[in-house]
């Protein structure tokens, strides 16, 4: 019974993490059409900030909810203007200026901080069910994930702003002779995106340990989930993410983590084979 | 593509330089420096592979690299079974080649677009990878070859003459051994691109609807590519396991991946020269890199990828090549002019 529940945490875990690490990719690549290659990178900002801000004195919470989010975000403006800006509509050269940007942040980010692992403790220490212990960031990493998909659904349907900037992707013209400036909302929407990400790298930061090239480790988790899911971006999120988190932490708890990876890979490619569309091309379709 | 750049001469005369470079290098350098350009010849193969297939198939490929690892791999598992190395060339090809298919299989027949085709060549190395770093215990290993998981294989016995293991290549030979693989893969991807299967390959790249229209299955033509490039990613896998006599996983890396297209983007997409050219500059400036504290290769190499995309996104080869000819045509315009008319001009001066 204890383990039936441990299971269960588990493998809500292994799916919360895949929505917080997948959910900026969803936006950036689900409103744009833009495969940001540098998702990982901006995670590994977002996991950088939270350590400067940590080291400085901050709270843990404020530096990881407020601080990462804010600073990413803000560099995802700029890298919007600079470089993302110039090559709406060609989705290759996007994703080989992306990769490049990645490559970038990595050398930066290695320049200034070294290649060496820092990291924080995680917080609120553990509790335990039966003869079994649990971290408590754990059930903080679940939390999240809920809250964070329900703030995507309300900013999305609710909001007015959720409803340019849905209107703007699907036909900047009209949003254009409506007064709005599409440059701007793909900004923010960039922004947002961007922000996303760098909360993402924040709430791993404790579990991980943090190095400049942490980003590879996650990119093919995220992208593979986001793609699994297909047009609808908070429905494709959460079922692809429930899907492949199941298969990894089942596979996880069978075998070893490295071939819990393995599966999720392999299942996800050998779906995309029976659902080129994802997995909202096929079932769950006309919703969000 | 200019006319010249697709003629029979610029294949000539860039085997003509080959062979030159093939037959006086030995004489003029040292062996130190064989040793570098062998290890240039061999990634100009891997950047050619890649070359062939985004160049001229359109199949962006973000896992070159697998083919590359898994010809090392192959080379390596089987030459220490085998003892042998005949096998072994030729197993770190079809292994590779065969991958691809399998792998090509699943992208072409799902119709997945490139993009997605990306994805899924990132994540497959990203598995391989993960696969061969976690087989570092004693318990890994196929025959007698232990798979060393992070660690690698060390000591893996180097190339002979076919049929006589005791006669094993030296680090002069394997230089020109290297040369002529790579001479022969530009031939003969030359010769192929020529032929009626090349036309529909890029065919199949330019318009797949007219292409299937036409009565060909496209399908099959990008599959075929893909194997091709596979093929030679996995020779060029197996000389590195060659130069080196070793292999680890980093060679399945990210890293790895993004710098074959680096080459690529960097020497000119859309050419087979180009990617040799931008595989000598960027390896030889990773190496300059390599030497000094001050900049970070991954930010060097991050920087050129982000430029060139933005600003010469066709490469150094065509941009260049433009500039040339339109350096002659200056110089010969007032003639030409009185000749022939401009659109039936000869483009031979081209490049």
């Amino acid at each position: 019974m204890d383990l039936a529940i441990i299971v269960i945490i588990q493998v809500l875990y292994a799916v919360a993490g895949l929505v917080i690490v997948s959910a900026g990719l969803a936006v950036i690549f689900g409103m744009m059409k833009v495969i940001n290659l540098a998702h990982g990178e901006f995670m590994m900002l977002g996991a950088y900030a939270t350590i400067t801000a940590h080291g400085l004195g901050l709270n843990l919470w404020l530096a990881m909810l407020v601080v990462a989010p804010i600073a990413v975000g803000l560099v995802g403006v700029v890298l919007e203007r600079l470089v993302i800006r110039r090559l709406y509509g060609r989705m290759v050269d996007t994703m080989l200026a992306t990769w490049g940007l990645s490559l970038l942040l990595v050398g930066i980010v290695t320049s200034i901080a070294g290649n060496t692992t820092v990291g924080v403790s995680a917080p609120l220490g553990s509790f335990s069910i039966g003869a079994y212990s649990v971290s408590s960031y754990t059930l903080v990493i679940i939390a999240v994930a809920v809250v964070l998909a329900l703030a995507i659904r309300w900013v999305l349907t609710k909001t007015s702003w959720g409803l340019i900037a849905r209107g703007t992707m699907q036909k900047p013209e009209m949003a254009d002779a409506l007064g709005i400036s599409p440059g701007r909302v793909y900004s923010v929407t960039f922004a947002v995106g961007a922000a996303l990400s760098g909360l993402a790298g924040a709430l791993l930061a404790p579990l991980t340990g943090v190095v400049p090239t942490m980003g590879g480790a996650f990119i093919a988790k995220a992208f593979i989930t986001v793609i699994g899911g297909g047009p609808a971006i908070l429905a494709g999120l959460v079922s692809a993410s429930g899907l492949f988190g199941a298969i990894n932490q089942l596979g996880t708890f069978l075998t070893t983590p490295v071939l819990g990876e393995v599966a999720l890979l392999f299942t996800a490619i050998v779906m995309l084979r029976l659902l080129p569309q994802g997995i909202t091309g096929r079932f769950f379709k006309g919703s969000l | 593509m200019t006319a010249f750049a697709s003629s029979w001469r610029s294949a000539a005369l860039t085997l003509a330089i080959g062979v030159v470079l093939l037959l006086a290098l030995p004489g003029l350098v040292d062996d130190f420096t064989l040793i570098q350009l062998t290890i240039y010849a061999v990634m100009a193969i891997l950047g050619v592979s890649l070359g062939f297939i985004w160049g001229f198939g359109g199949i962006l490929c973000f896992g070159q690299a697998a083919f590359f690892g898994l010809g090392a791999y192959t080379y390596a598992i089987a030459v220490i079974n085998i003892g042998d190395s005949t096998i072994p060339f030729l197993l770190a090809i079809v292994v590779p080649a065969l991958f691809a298919a399998l792998l090509g299989y699943v992208i072409f027949y799902g119709r997945l677009s490139d993009v997605y085709m990306g994805v899924i060549t990132l994540t497959v190395t990203l598995i391989l990878f993960n696969l061969v770093n976690s087989t570092a215990g004693p318990e890994w290993k196929i025959g007698s070859a232990p798979l060393g998981g992070f660690n690698g294989i060390p000591g893996i016995p180097t190339l002979n003459v076919p049929g006589d293991p005791d006669a094993v290549l030296s680090q002069q030979s394997l230089f020109t051994v290297s040369m002529v693989c790579l001479l022969l893969v530009y031939a003969g991807l030359r010769w192929l691109i020529a032929s009626k299967l090349g036309r529909v390959i890029i065919a199949a790249k330019e318009n797949e609807q007219r292409v299937l229209l036409l009565g060909y299955d496209a399908r099959v033509y990008k599959l075929i590519c893909f194997s091709l490039g596979g093929a030679i990613a996995g020779l060029a896998g197996c000389l590195f396991a060659n130069w080196g006599a070793f292999t680890s996983p980093t060679i399945f890396g990210l890293a790895m991946s993004a710098q074959i297209i680096i080459w690529v983007i960097v020497g000119g997409l859309g050419t087979l020269v180009g990617p040799v050219v931008g595989c000598v500059v960027i390896q030889w400036l990773s190496t300059q890199i390599g030497t000094q504290q001050t900049f970070n290769s991954n930010l060097v190499l991050g920087a050129i990828l982000v430029v060139f995309v933005l600003l010469v996104p066709r490469g150094i080869v065509p941009s260049l090549g433009d500039v040339i000819a339109a350096a002659w045509r200056r110089r010969r315009a007032p003639a030409a002019k009185q000749a022939i008319p401009a659109p039936l001009a000869p483009t031979e001066t081209a490049g």
